[in-house]
């Protein structure tokens, strides 16, 4: 059933030649090897156990002090893991990692920076380039010279997922990027992150309260609870069919919601 | 309409102190005012006119801004520097920041004495003391404004990459900007206060020593003349600052007025 959504992806907004090259299946494998966290005493992993196949979009659900901020971190490297091996592609990382990326609940811009600068804060080659061609796929091309704080709340979440995607990370962590949008942003936002997720193949993780989001936009929604795994779903809907109301996406909504 | 509006936020400001400014005048040639309590406006714009044409006043004014501008950037630079380590090396802030907040509380005026048996009343005793008074509102505010840099910012730079160096220029040092700025301003307000003070006390040249010198031949429009350069000096460099802040802060909403935005 995903099957005919991917090949027919919607019309590029920027079909570039360099980009088609970039694009094909960059999204990265990232396995857990029994991995715990603990803060002092504190276990806050208990022992995860899990691989997320290259390009999956995944969803992390779980009360607050579940663990979810914390495994963020321990994927963008922030942290390091107390026990246990993370293995991006097969390869065991520790430390800050240039092929994931994070997407903040804020969008966290450098005010100082206009927004084109803001995109291409990691500079690079062709920095300019690639920042315009990114800022035309989240639709803000004509912004590139503002700065950030003429720009409302979704249109400076969608700077920083430019910003996210101008390095063509294979690891996309997206921690409740969409919690201070309000309902309309927020579906359009959905919108373009499913749109973008499918043109560029990254591997999605999204870290979200919202279990109706999750089921929006995710392969496979991962219940946190007690520093484990306590529920691995697959969404088994195809999105077009993911409208409010589908009888199949609420009897899975309310199977989530009763194990979190 | 907005133009008209503008020019009319420009003027008002000036109608009382130029009323002030007629009655001043008049009562001084009609003679209320004693010539040696307060001479007329058009007494001190004549002492202006002779002084420049004789090349005395750009002469002491010259030799003024020349200590003032020394003693900050050599103080000034100071307290820059010492912010930035102390604010970025936390072994640095242990070893540094208790002795500094020891000395700030000296009140640097009081070390004139001393400042005046190391350097006598040479150029060295004029260029310590605004040196001295200027580093300290520079480095608390350049360590201030480096610690509370936004540490959510520093974390994303980090997540995207930014080496120490980068980290250091694109995300740290900007935003201790607004806060670095605003010790510049205070540190402009100590150099001209420090200057005159020292110029006042002991000194053989300067606009401090004009007014000193004038006060004892009862030249009460030179002395008016010396308080009123003092004035329009500490005026400018508030005006450079602002201007700077201006520049600098663009991206700061708060540094907008309702004109620019228009």
């Amino acid at each position: 059933m995903m099957v005919p959504l991917r090949a027919a992806p919607p019309p590029q907004v920027q079909p570039e030649v360099q980009d088609q090259a970039t694009v094909t299946g960059k999204g990265l494998e990232l396995a857990f090897d029994s991995v715990t966290k603990a803060f002092g005493d504190v276990g806050v992993l208990k022992g995860l156990d899990l691989v997320i196949p290259a390009g999956q979009f995944v969803a992390v659900v779980g009360r607050s002090g579940g663990g979810k901020t914390t495994l963020m971190r321990l994927i963008a490297g922030l942290d390091g893991p107390t026990s246990g091996t993370i293995r991006i592609n097969g390869t065991a990382r520790r430390g800050l990692q240039p092929d994931v990326r994070l997407l903040f609940q804020d969008a966290r811009l450098l005010p100082w920076q206009r927004v084109l600068s803001n995109v291409g804060i990691a500079r690079g080659p062709d920095w300019k380039e690639r920042a315009q061609a990114l800022l035309a796929e989240v639709g803000l091309a004509d912004r590139a010279g503002d700065w950030p704080y003429v720009l409302s709340g979704g249109q400076k979440q969608r700077v920083a997922l430019a910003r996210a995607l101008v390095t063509e990370p294979g690891i996309l962590l997206l921690d409740e990027p969409f919690g201070a949008l309000d309902a309309l942003t927020r579906a359009d936002m959905h919108r373009l992150l499913t749109r973008i997720w499918r043109q560029h193949g990254f591997t999605a993780i999204l870290i979200t309260h919202d279990v109706a989001e999750a089921v929006a936009l995710a392969d496979r929604v991962l219940v946190l609870r007690d520093g484990r795994v306590a529920e691995d779903i697959t969404v088994d809907i195809p999105r077009s069919a993911r409208v409010g109301g589908a009888p199949r996406l609420a009897e899975l909504e309310r199977r989530i919601l009763n194990s979190v | 309409m907005t133009r008209t509006k503008a020019l009319r936020r420009g003027l008002v400001p000036w109608l009382l102190p130029l009323a002030l400014l007629a009655v001043w005048e008049v009562a001084a040639k009609a003679g209320w005012l004693s010539a040696r309590v307060l001479p007329a406006p058009s007494d001190i714009a004549v002492a202006f006119w002779t002084t420049l044409k004789d090349g005395s006043l750009p002469h002491h004014v010259g030799i003024s801004a020349e200590r003032a501008v020394l003693g900050l950037v050599i103080g000034g630079g100071l307290g820059f520097a010492l912010g930035l380590i102390n604010g970025a090396l936390p072994l640095a802030e242990d070893i540094l920041d208790s002795s500094l907040q020891m000395l700030r509380n000296v009140p640097h005026l009081a070390i004139i004495p001393m400042v005046i048996l190391w350097f006598g009343i040479g150029e060295e005793a004029k260029v310590f003391l605004v040196a001295v008074g200027v580093l300290f509102p520079m480095y608390l505010n350049t360590f201030h404004g480096i610690r509370s840099v936004d540490r959510g910012l520093v974390e994303m730079g980090r997540v995207y990459g930014l080496g120490p160096v980068a980290l250091y220029l694109r995300v740290i040092l900007p935003g201790a900007l607004p806060a670095i700025l605003v010790g510049l301003r205070y540190a402009l307000g100590i150099m001209w206060l420090t200057l005159i003070v020292a110029e006042t006390i002991s000194a053989s040249s300067g606009i401090g020593y004009m007014t000193m010198n004038a006060r004892e031949f009862l030249q009460t429009d030179m002395v008016l003349l010396g308080i009123i350069v003092y004035a329009l000096l500490g005026k400018l460099a508030d005006i450079a600052s602002r201007w700077l802040e201006r520049r600098a802060l663009e991206w700061n909403p708060s540094f907008h007025t309702g004109l620019e935005a228009a």
